[in-house]
């Protein structure tokens, strides 16, 4: 094979001398990419915090008008889809060829029960005139059920006005952080799908499965942003 | 030759477990008056719940210390980020603005 006298694994790419050379090439360049996501990620979130210092009554009154259950259930739906895909690793890793593809698909189900969850989350907004621009209106949704906000113990500090520009800001931080936290998922629910496909031709095996590890990288990246995103945008104040 | 280190099965089930219980820790802290420490309390259990994802569902704690080494520089480079921002942004109602030359 390729003129020498011993055989290499078909996957072996040519510039690499052995497969466990390669893939820790390919683990370090994966972990060079999360680092300039952490880097996209993390302009979002010192954005988040400068704006909570400056207008925390509005960041606190706005994270109570949003429902937590939804969030919660996202929160256990999305650990789990990281387990499903660790599994789908071991899998690889042990040579389970089926037990690769089922994790993957057990993955990707999990993954499009959260944006579904997400969906329903972003109508309820659009219900309650929570979207920023011009038919946002904070008060809407608690005067037309008749129940008042909930304000901090020492009052709000703000008048009507002000807390209608500044909750604006913390639902334009909501969608602008869940919206790109969510554009990552579905981007890698069609990856999970591509890697599902190769796994189920044979393409892998415990010698041979950078892809499948390298896709649960990026998708164990995702769930991390999660993490963080939940108590933030959905705990502040709850006492 | 190659050892690409298998966690056994036990492994993943007992780190999702941990990440369920402190995910509800975090609800139930959020509900408790703490003060300034309700976001320390959040962040801090964030943070545990992440680095229980990168070492063990990421298999950081088995890679080559220049992976381990990436890593924690995505952590520092984030500070950078934080902490120059911050001492700009945190700290500019500290004195009253003079105008140069009065």
């Amino acid at each position: 094979m390729h003129g020498h006298d011993h055989a290499h694994h078909p996957a072996l790419q040519h510039h690499f001398s052995t497969m466990s050379q390669q893939r820790e090439a390919g683990v370090l360049g994966m972990w060079v990419f999360l680092l300039t996501e952490v880097l996209f990620f993390g302009g979002l979130f010192i954005t988040y915090t400068l704006y909570r210092m400056w207008y925390y009554d509005a960041f606190a009154l706005a994270s109570k008008s949003i429902e937590i259950v939804p969030g919660l259930i996202n929160t256990v739906v999305l650990i789990g889809s990281s387990l499903t895909m660790a599994l789908s690793v071991r899998a690889a890793q042990t040579n389970q060829r089926k037990a690769t593809v089922n994790w993957l698909i057990a993955t990707i189900i999990l993954g499009s029960v959260f944006l579904g969850i997400k969906v329903y989350e972003y109508a309820l907004k659009f219900e309650h005139h929570h979207v920023p621009g011009a038919s946002f209106d904070f008060y809407h949704h608690s005067e037309s059920i008749g129940e008042p906000l909930k304000e901090p113990a020492g009052g709000l500090t703000m008048g009507r006005d002000q807390v209608q520009r500044t909750t604006q800001i913390f639902f334009s931080l909501y969608f602008v952080m869940t919206g790109l936290h969510a554009l990552h998922m579905i981007v890698g629910i069609v990856i999970l799908f591509i890697i599902a496909w190769m796994a189920h031709k044979g393409r892998f095996d415990s010698e041979y499965h950078a892809p499948v590890e390298m896709t649960g990288l990026y998708w164990h990246f995702v769930d991390i942003v999660w993490i963080f995103l939940f108590p933030l945008l959905y705990l502040i104040e709850r006492h | 030759m190659s050892s690409v280190h298998v966690s056994p099965l036990s492994t993943y089930l007992s780190i999702f477990a941990a990440l369920m219980v402190l995910s509800a820790i975090t609800v139930g802290a959020a509900f408790v008056n703490l003060g300034a420490f309700n976001p320390i309390v959040a962040m801090a259990i964030a943070g545990l719940k992440a680095t229980l994802v990168i070492l063990y569902f990421m298999h950081v704690k088995y890679s080559s210390r220049l992976t381990k080494l990436t890593v924690v520089l995505s952590l520092f480079f984030v500070a950078i980020l934080f902490a120059e921002t911050l001492m700009d942004y945190a700290t500019r109602g500290w004195l009253n603005y003079t105008p140069m030359g009065q």
